[in-house]
């Protein structure tokens, strides 16, 4: 059974929007990631990435957004990460990478910023 | 899989896929709430589970998929209060338990957050070298409030 990690992804005038769900863990980690990557090949001007619908994370997945952070800094661009539930949110919380990240509450304030 | 409950104890065997994680995390998750665990010490644990066994699979056995991991959760009682223990065992790589180590979090980049996830949650956290090759990690983490 193949289930993706990415919901939606779209695209407009302020950034793009990527819509995570399920488990993003060690198993589904690199189709994540290598979905991400290709959105920031687009070298969007604001990346959004809307966690809503994640319901688990592991350092595998944090990784990957570390990463993508840094592919976008490159790129000049920037990074948002929208709702995360309050299990994600703590793993943010633990490796102090809630300081890092721009992390709110609705994509829609993280397509204002 | 084989699954063996006995006073809610739960041994686990499993191979080295990532596909057998949620069966893990279920399990704990299951001893956790017969414990009294609040939700949000459930998913804490669950994931430092969780970051133990993928360590195994990434290091112990390089990625391969076929390899043995015996997972053995066990309620405990210390100080008056209920907890959980976990041992964690598995047949690959032997290093020493002083080189398990987190790394430094000011430097931002992504891989070797699972030890520091590790000691962040559990109350206790000993590596070991096992008996007979391999490496064997105990957690255990009381339900205080």
């Amino acid at each position: 059974m193949s289930i993706s990690t990415i919901k939606e992804i779209r695209r407009g005038p302020s950034g793009t929007v990527v819509e995570a769900q399920g488990d993003i863990d060690l198993r589904f980690q690199p189709e994540f990631q290598k979905a991400l990557l290709g959105v920031c090949g687009e070298k969007p001007p604001r990346l959004v990435i809307h966690l809503g619908l994640v319901e688990y994370m592991d350092s595998s997945g944090v990784g990957t957004l570390v990463k993508i952070s840094h592919t976008v800094k490159v790129n000049k661009g920037k990074l948002v990460l929208v709702a995360p539930n309050a299990r994600v949110r703590s793993i943010f919380e633990i490796t102090t990478l809630d300081k890092y990240f721009t992390i709110l509450d609705t994509e829609e304030e993280a397509l204002e910023i | 899989m084989d699954n063996e409950t006995r006073n809610q104890s739960v041994c686990i065997q499993i191979s080295s896929d990532p596909a057998h994680l949620p069966r893990i995390r279920e399990a704990i998750q299951q001893v956790a709430m017969n414990i009294g665990f609040s939700e949000e010490q459930i998913g804490k644990m669950t994931l430092a589970v969780d970051e133990a066994i993928a360590n195994v699979i990434k290091h112990g056995y390089c990625g391969c998929n076929d390899q043995p991991i015996e997972v053995l959760i066990n309620p405990v009682e210390r100080d008056g209060h209920q907890g959980i223990k976990l041992v964690i065992r598995d047949f690959g790589k032997q290093v020493s338990p002083e080189s398990i180590c987190g790394r430094d979090l000011d430097d931002v980049k992504p891989g070797g957050l699972g030890v520091h996830i590790i000691r962040s949650i559990m109350d206790e956290v000993i590596y070991s070298k096992a008996d007979g090759g391999g490496m064997q990690l105990e957690l255990m983490k009381l339900n205080k409030p």
